[in-house]
Formats: structure tokens, sequence, C-alpha cells
């Protein structure tokens, strides 16, 4: 996450003033530097070895000259842009504008053809952080040094010491500052030779943090360290972890909020098809998947036509998904479903059949293997409540449940087609001597409650793979959610679906994964037997059968 | 017919090859005498459709192939496509259809250990040739059946020894999917960890149901496992689709290979191709052969592939390279014996020698496992494998592991001993005792 993505131009802009500040803050160790050409070519040259362990003692000692070409070397393996000659063993770094040598600086004419780039394996990942991590910690941007920051926080690496103890000196951003505090009380803490009082107060530094981080930190401070440092890493190990047990409750909360949410996104469509028309709907998931695949084709348009536009690609996604997978739900409800009403188990079979085919169909167009819908910028990355880390993704697909609930309780109660729907719901036959055309209102309601299922598609595409099977995994749990909530009630969907969300996260921590499940649809199933009509019973057709 | 339906769009060739197939099926008895017939039993429909549709094209690709350069034992070889459509009951019907009913010399099939299992009572009794291609939990040797998948000790020890030595990792998480080959193999990961002097604390087992979608508690716990100051990873046997929002919710909550790594077992070429591979960079996986692997037969194999499948994006995988090396095996099998009498062929081939795609030559031992070497590889931002660790030699494979108890005293040997489970301390084969 730490792979410090920035431009190669750039890099080189930053790599002056950075040479600049080195000097200064390294002017004691000035005299290292004169001979750091010298120094540098013959680390470089590890790295033409071709070996993991050379690669990432190369590192370590680069990190160590502090000089602005090492931090150019450093970048460029992190990036894979380091490469060298098999032949000759001479390293170079590729650059848009061309090869330049790695230990000068200097373009290179001719390059050699057969370059090869020197590979990286974790281990040499970790290296790469640490040393770019010591190389960046002065670097004009505050972003650049918290990262700094963090990721000497990690290494622990005790070179990095005095040049930590610069930028704190220099730091003026509160939080950077704060990060570099605790890069450096983390290196403190470990250190045999430093006064225990300091570490002392290091470990308070680490403590005051009160994350994963402090603990792992904690745990793992040396053996021969004196028992006075122990007994204040055990208290704060005590401290932070009281601290994070209840925020331990807050995140099962949110994560329970945020499956509720997929719950809910999944079973809205169906509590109109099944919860208001009372048709028992297999298809319904097939649905959520067309909506999925809309999202993947209307992506893959925009990669080839527009590439500009992908930010918006759900936005354009959501009013077609629901235009086709409503269509295709029409289509289903006047050749099929309408001459099955108020035969149950037929519609069942009906409806699993045409799950099947739609599935088939899907493979037959689209190939079984999994499907790529990217996530717009802004819905990737995440954020920090206290310890709780909250996804972007997640949290949308919360407001997007939410909304897409209230429109659709809007359109039921506010508008004529709604007034229809409830009105053939509650009372057919009357509502067919009113004078409305029954028919064509059961095809339209079939059709809204598919096109729903088609946007939560769009939706659940960023969070599940898009593949011909992404139905399967939510029909159950949309019945689920149906049934407990109250057939026919939207508003119980909206409960049952964070009531099941909630519960289920709360009790995955102790029962694990699969025996959560089951204790929780032995817990709906006793539900069921005690209320029949789910939480919120309501009058309608399929009270009425 | 679904399945057929299903070929048609994979590009002409498939078509013209399913064409063929039924074509040559319509002709009835008279052409039968002519050709030999080899079964291939892979899922074309269903949740198994996703892995198993790729191994039918490359099997119509090796037969194709061979047909070129004449068939077998001068006739052509015809091959019989069955869609057992990832129903398990299904496989051992289909099985059995395609045993009696279309006569064929041997079955290429099945994918997931439950469809195996499934149709063993069938080849047993109709004592026909099954191939297995995927790598799976051991703990079983059939006379009727040829395992060219990884056995534990080819695949997921190997994986372990190179976190341990390499990342220096001293806590495990063992993830899987629940079912058969998940919680085998991570029985014996355990036994095997801690014969490796790993203490039971730094041991985590979690279980998640097929297709499990909501990964964030599981990932919060690791995540939490983790910071226990000791280096951690974590060994995932999570079954195909439930990898992915397993992978996106990792890098969603912000740990990256650097920190705790994840070796998977079931995570190939295939698998990652719907994905963004780029947040996965550095995760692991263990297999035997990688498309990345740079030797000329890899490269001609994927060439071929290319041309057959007209879609130069199609990537290889470690089962389309177990078909490989077992399809040959039989055609050579085939050829010692001189007969596809499934009697002889299964005499013949045990000591059957075939060049792998890695530049190594595979041996199908008495214990009906194969030589295989093994792999570790870093995926790669563009989808494929980054090769960072090899076995030195090739490993035989075994069925019986050796870190189980009432497994270990176990040995397989159908040529000196025709036995797939001979106790080596009560000197008697379990199987025939019964």
């Amino acid at each position: 996450m730490m792979r410090l993505p920035v431009p190669p131009a750039l890099a080189r802009i930053l790599a002056l003033p950075l040479l600049a500040l080195l000097l200064a803050v390294l002017l004691p160790a000035g005299a290292a530097h004169a001979q750091g050409q010298a120094d540098i070519s013959a680390i470089v040259a590890k790295f033409a070895n071709d070996s993991y362990s050379d690669t990432t003692d190369a590192l370590v000692e680069l990190s160590a000259t502090g000089s602005a070409q090492a931090a150019a070397v450093v970048e460029a393996l992190g990036a894979g842009r380091l490469m060298f000659d098999p032949a000759t063993k001479a390293v170079f770094i590729r650059t848009p504008a061309g090869v330049v040598d790695a230990a000068t600086g200097a373009a290179v004419a001719n390059p050699p053809a057969n370059l090869s780039v020197v590979r990286a394996n974790n281990r040499v990942r970790r290296a790469v952080d640490a040393a770019s991590g010591a190389l960046s910690l002065l670097n004009p941007d505050p972003v650049r040094r918290s990262e700094a920051a963090a990721a000497v926080f990690k290494s622990r690496d005790a070179a990095a010491l005095a040049t930590v103890e610069a930028a704190i000196a220099k730091e003026t951003v509160g939080s950077v500052k704060e990060a570099l505090e605790q890069a450096r009380a983390a290196i403190l803490v470990g250190k045999a030779e430093v006064p225990e009082a300091v570490r002392l107060l290091a470990i308070q530094k680490i403590i005051a943090r009160g994350d994963q981080e402090a603990i792992s930190l904690l745990r793992s401070l040396p053996a021969d360290a004196p028992a006075s440092l122990k007994a204040a890493a055990e208290a704060g190990i005590a401290k932070v972890e009281q601290n994070l047990k209840f925020w331990a409750v807050a995140q099962n909360v949110w994560y329970g909020l945020s499956l509720g949410s997929v719950l809910l996104l999944a079973a809205i469509g169906l509590a109109i098809t099944f919860g208001v028309m009372g048709v028992i709907n297999m298809a319904h998931g097939e649905m959520v998947m067309l909506g999925a695949y809309t999202t993947f084709v209307v992506q893959d348009f925009i990669r080839h036509s527009a590439p500009g536009l992908f930010d918006w690609s759900l936005a354009i996604a959501l009013p077609l998904a629901f235009l086709f997978t409503g269509l295709v739900g029409i289509l289903i409800e006047r050749t099929v479903i309408r001459f099955l009403y108020g035969r149950p188990l037929e519609t069942l079979l009906a409806t699993w059949g045409v799950s099947l085919i739609l599935q088939q169909a899907v493979r037959s167009v689209f190939g079984p293997t999994n499907q790529e819908v990217g996530a717009p910028s802004w819905m990737s990355g995440a954020f920090q409540v206290g310890q709780l880390s909250i996804t972007y993704n997640r949290l949308w697909i919360i407001v997007f449940a939410l909304l897409v609930f209230f429109a659709l309780l809007l359109v039921l109660k506010r508008t004529p087609l709604g007034l229809y729907v409830r009105a053939v719901t509650q009372n057919r036959r009357m509502a067919a001597a009113m004078g409305i055309r029954t028919g064509r209102i059961d095809a339209l309601t079939f059709g809204l409650g598919s096109g729903i299922a088609g946007i939560a598609g769009v939706a659940l595409s960023q969070i599940d793979n898009v593949s011909p099977n992404l139905g399967q995994g939510y029909i159950i749990d949309s019945f689920m959610v149906v049934v407990f909530g109250g057939v026919g009630n939207l508003w119980g969907t909206l409960v049952g679906a964070f009531t099941l969300g909630i519960a289920n996260k709360l009790l995955e921590p102790f029962a694990g994964a699969v025996l959560g499940k089951i204790l929780l649809l032995v817990f709906i199933i006793l539900f069921i037997q005690k209320r029949p009509r789910g939480l919120f019973a309501l009058k309608g057709r399929a009270v009425e059968s | 017919m679904l399945g057929l339906l299903g070929q048609a769009t994979k590009g002409f060739g498939a078509l013209a090859a399913a064409a063929a197939i039924v074509g040559t099926m319509g002709m009835g008895v008279a052409k039968a005498q002519e050709t030999i017939k080899v079964g291939i039993l892979h899922s074309l429909s269903g949740t198994m459709a996703i892995s198993e549709t790729t191994l039918k094209d490359a099997m119509l690709m090796l037969i194709e192939e061979q047909n070129k350069k004449g068939g077998v034992l001068g006739k052509k070889l015809e091959a019989v496509v069955v869609d057992p459509a990832s129903n398990w009951p299904l496989f051992a019907e289909k099985a059995r259809e395609l045993i009696t009913k279309d006569k064929v010399a041997a079955v290429f099939g099945c994918w997931t250990s439950v469809s195996r299992k499934s149709v063993l009572p069938v080849f047993k009794e109709l004592n026909n040739i099954l191939f297995y291609p995927v790598q799976y939990e051991g703990e079983e040797s059939e006379r009727n059946v040829f395992y060219t998948g990884a056995a534990p000790n080819q695949q997921a020890i190997p994986a372990v020894d190179y976190l341990a030595n390499e990342e220096k990792v001293e806590r495990w998480v063992l993830a899987g999917t629940d079912y058969v080959y998940p919680r085998t193999t991570n029985k014996i990961l355990e036994a095997y960890l801690k014969s490796r002097g790993v203490k039971a604390e730094d041991i985590m087992i979690n279980y998640t149901p097929f297709g499990h979608s909501d990964w964030q508690t599981i990932v919060s716990d690791i995540k939490k496992f983790g910071s226990a100051g000791k280096k951690t990873a974590v060994v995932s046997t999570i079954n195909g689709d439930a990898n992915v929002p397993f992978y996106k919710e990792l890098s969603n909550q912000g740990i990256s290979a650097k920190d705790i790594p994840v070796v998977a077992f079931s995570v190939g070429e295939e698998e990652l191709a719907g994905i963004d591979t780029k947040p996965l960079a550095g995760h692991l996986a263990a297999w035997n052969y990688f498309m990345s692997i740079d030797t000329p037969e890899n490269k001609d194999f994927i060439a071929k592939w290319h041309a057959y499948t007209k879609d130069p994006k199609r990537v290889t995988n470690d089962p389309m390279e177990a078909h490989y090396i077992g399809f040959n095996m039989w055609v050579k099998a085939v050829e010692k014996a001189g007969t596809t009498d499934q009697d002889k062929v299964i005499a013949a081939l045990p000591g059957i020698k075939q060049a792998n795609l890695t530049g190594g030559v595979s041996e199908m031992l008495p214990n009906h496992h194969i030589t295989k070497p093994v792999f570790i590889g870093e995926i790669e931002g563009n989808g494929q494998f980054d090769v960072v660790w090899k076995t030195k030699d090739l490993i035989p494979g075994e069925a019986w592991s050796r870190y189980l108890e009432g497994s270990k005293s176990l040995v397989a040997d159908w040529v000196k001993l025709n036995c797939g489970n001979f106790d080596t301390v009560k000197n008697v084969c379990l199987s025939a005792a019964k």
C-alpha cells in the first residue's frame, strides 16, 4: 500500500531539494559523503547479482548513504524500473526519457538490448519501504513524510534515528510530527544502549497510539529488556487491549450494518416481487446478476471509448441496469409468470428454470470466468474513526441501500403507479372493477421489482465476483430477509435486513462464519414457528390466497 | 445440450470440435470400430464451470494434437464430452454413461474431491481409468485412478517451508472453505507445523462457507492475530470464487503482502483473470506449474493453446499441465501395452516418464501419483506469477501423509503390493482385509 506511486519526473524534481536537505542534516557525516559516488556504485553493483538477499543488503547500505541518487535507485527498484545487464552486470534505471546509469544518474546513450528487471519479493519490498522511508523523511510533501514516518515505525530501522530526529526538529505539521515522534519511539524502545528513562517515555508514546500496531511493537520488546520496561509494556498492552475491546464491538456493529445493507439491497427487489405480488421468484438472484453484468458492459464500453468517464461508470450503469433488468422482468412476467398466478409450486419451478436459463445464457455470452468490474476512485480506500477503519465502498453501499429503499417507498406511497400496485395487491377484483388494468400493473410491478434487483447488482458488483453464479449466493439470504421481516412489508425488509446483518456479525467472532450462519438459520426457523408472518405482518394477496 | 450450447461462443475451433463430436456420435456403430474413445468429465455448467470448462478445452486440444500425429495404435482418438453440471451425483451417472454406453478407453475429469469420491465406485465396479488433474488432500490411492495433480507434500508442505525459511513466519493462519480438501490439508499442515515446533497458540484455523463474500470480520481477526509481534502468514485453502472478496477485503483493510503474506493453493492464473491484481502483488501461490515459467516446452504449449482457442489472452494453469502430462502418459502406456484394455494399461502406467512443461521429466509412481517440481510464485500486477522459489528436484507424490496419525504407517504400491493402503506396521493390506 505504501509503494510510493510517484511519477518519475516528479521523483527527479523532488530528488534535488532532498539532496540539499540531506546534506544539511548529514553535515556531521559529511566526510562519508565525500566518497559517496564511489560507495554507491559498489553497492549498486550488488543489484546485478539477481539474488534477493544481495538486493536486500544493498538496500540497507543504500539507505545508510543518504545520497539522492540512492533515493532514486530505491524508488526505481520499488517501481520495477531498476534494470541490469546479465552479461556485464551493469545496473541501470529506466526512465521515460531513456536509460540512465544507476550509480551516477548519467544518461546512457546506447543501453544494452537485453536488460532484465531487478526482481523483488516481499522481503525486498519491505526493505524498499524501509529504505525509502529513511530517505524521504525530509520530503517537502507532508503526505510523503507521514508515509515515511509510518514506514520507519514499521521497520524500526535504527540507522534512520538521526534522520528522524532531524526531521522532528524541522517538522511544522502537527500530525506528521506525531507520526515522526512515534517512529522515533519505536526505534528507541528496542535499543539497549538508550537510557531506561528515555525508553520508558518511548513506551508511553507508543501506548498513546492505542492500536494493534502498538500492541505488536510492545510485544516484540527484546527479551533482555530491563524489568521496569517489560512491566510498562505489559501494562500498556493491557490498557490498549481494553481500549480495543470497545472498538471491537463498534467494529462488529459497523460490519453488521454493512452486511445488513448488502442484504437489504439484495432483498429489496424481492420484497416487491415476492413480498407484494406473492410470486415465489427464484430468478430474483439472476436479476441481480444481470445488473452486475450491465455494469461490466458499461465499464467495458467506457474503458474503450471514454476512459475519462470511468468515475461516472456506476452512475451511468444504474439507469441502464434498471431499464434492462426491468424489461427482462416484464418479459418473464408476460411470458411465464402470468399464467401461473395462484399456483405457487409451479411458479417456483418455472422461475427456477428461468434462473438456470439466464445463468447459462450469461455463461455462454461472457464465459464462465469472473469479469473485472473496477471501483471508481471515490469508492476506493478507507478512513479512520478512532480505531475503526471505515472503507468507502462499504459506506457508499449503506448510503445507496437506504436511498434505494426510500425511493421505492416514495414510489409506492406517492405515485399513481404505487397507488395502483397497492390497490391490486389488496383487492384485485375491486381494483379491476374500478378500471385498473390489473394485468398491466402486474407486469409493471414485476418489472419494478426486477429493476430494483438490477440496480442492487450494480452496487454488489463492487464487493462480489461478477460471475454467472453471482445471483445464487443471494437468493437464500433474500428470501430469509423478506420472510423474517414480514411478507409484503417494506419496513419489515429494512428492519429484517439490518437485524440479521448485525446478529450475524456479532455471532461470527464467537461462533465462526459457518456456525454463525447455522445459528442464524435456526433462530429464523424458530422465529417463523412463533410468528409465521414475520416481524411485521400485512394484509395482501399473499394473505388472501 | 446446455453444455454444447456453452461451447458455441468459445470460438469456432471449439464449435467445430463440438460439432465433430455430435457428428461422429450420430454416425453410430460402424465408425466406432475405427476410433478410440476418450471420455471428458468436466462441468460445463453450474458453479464449477468457471474452472472446469478450460480443462475440457485443453483436453480437446490435446486429442486434436494427438490425432494430427496419427492417433494412437493407428486409430484416431475421439473425444466424448459430457456435462455433469457441477452436480456430484450426476458425475457418477455421467461416468457410468461414458463407460457403459460410449465404451471409452479412459476418462479425464473431475475437479472437486467430492466429485472424485462420487465417481470412484463407478470406476472400480466397471474397471475403467480416471485421470484426476487437480491438487487434492491425499489420503487416497485407488487402482483405477491416476492422480496427476499435487498431493499435499507436493504443494502445501513446501509452501509452508518456504514461508518459514524465507519470510521467517512464526504465526500461522490456516484459512479454508469448509469442505474435505481444506479440512484434510489443514489437519496435515497443523500436524506438520507442530512437528516443526510451532505452538498451538500460534496457529489459527478458520473455515468459511462456500462462496463466502463478507470477509470483514475474518480479515480483522487475522489482522489482530498478526499483531502479536511475530511474523504472520495466511495459508489459504479458500476455494475459487470466495478468494476475490477475500483479497479485496485484505487490501481494503490495509493489509499488504509485506505485512501478512497469503499463500494460496487454489488461486491460479485462471482465477486471477477476472480481477485487478495490483493490490494483490506479493501474495503467493504454490503450484507445480506457472504460465510464466520460461521453457521451450511451455512456450510451445502456450502458443498451441492460443492458436487452438483463437484467443491470445487465454491463460494456462496448473491443472491443464496435469492433463497434458496425464494424457501423454496414457498415450505412452497404451502404446506400450499395445491395447487400450484397462487392466493392461493400468499395469503399464507406473514407470512411464513424460517431460512436463517446466523443464523436468515426471514419472508415474507405483502409488499412481507422479513426480512434480514445486514452485512458489508471487502475484504480479499483470495477473501472472513471478517464481521466487522452486524445489531442486522433482518431488514424488505421497498418497498417505507422514504427519497424520493413522496415515503415516500406510503406503500405496500397485506394482509390488497391489494395494492402495498397505499398513507397514500390521503388514496387511487394509482394503483387502475388509
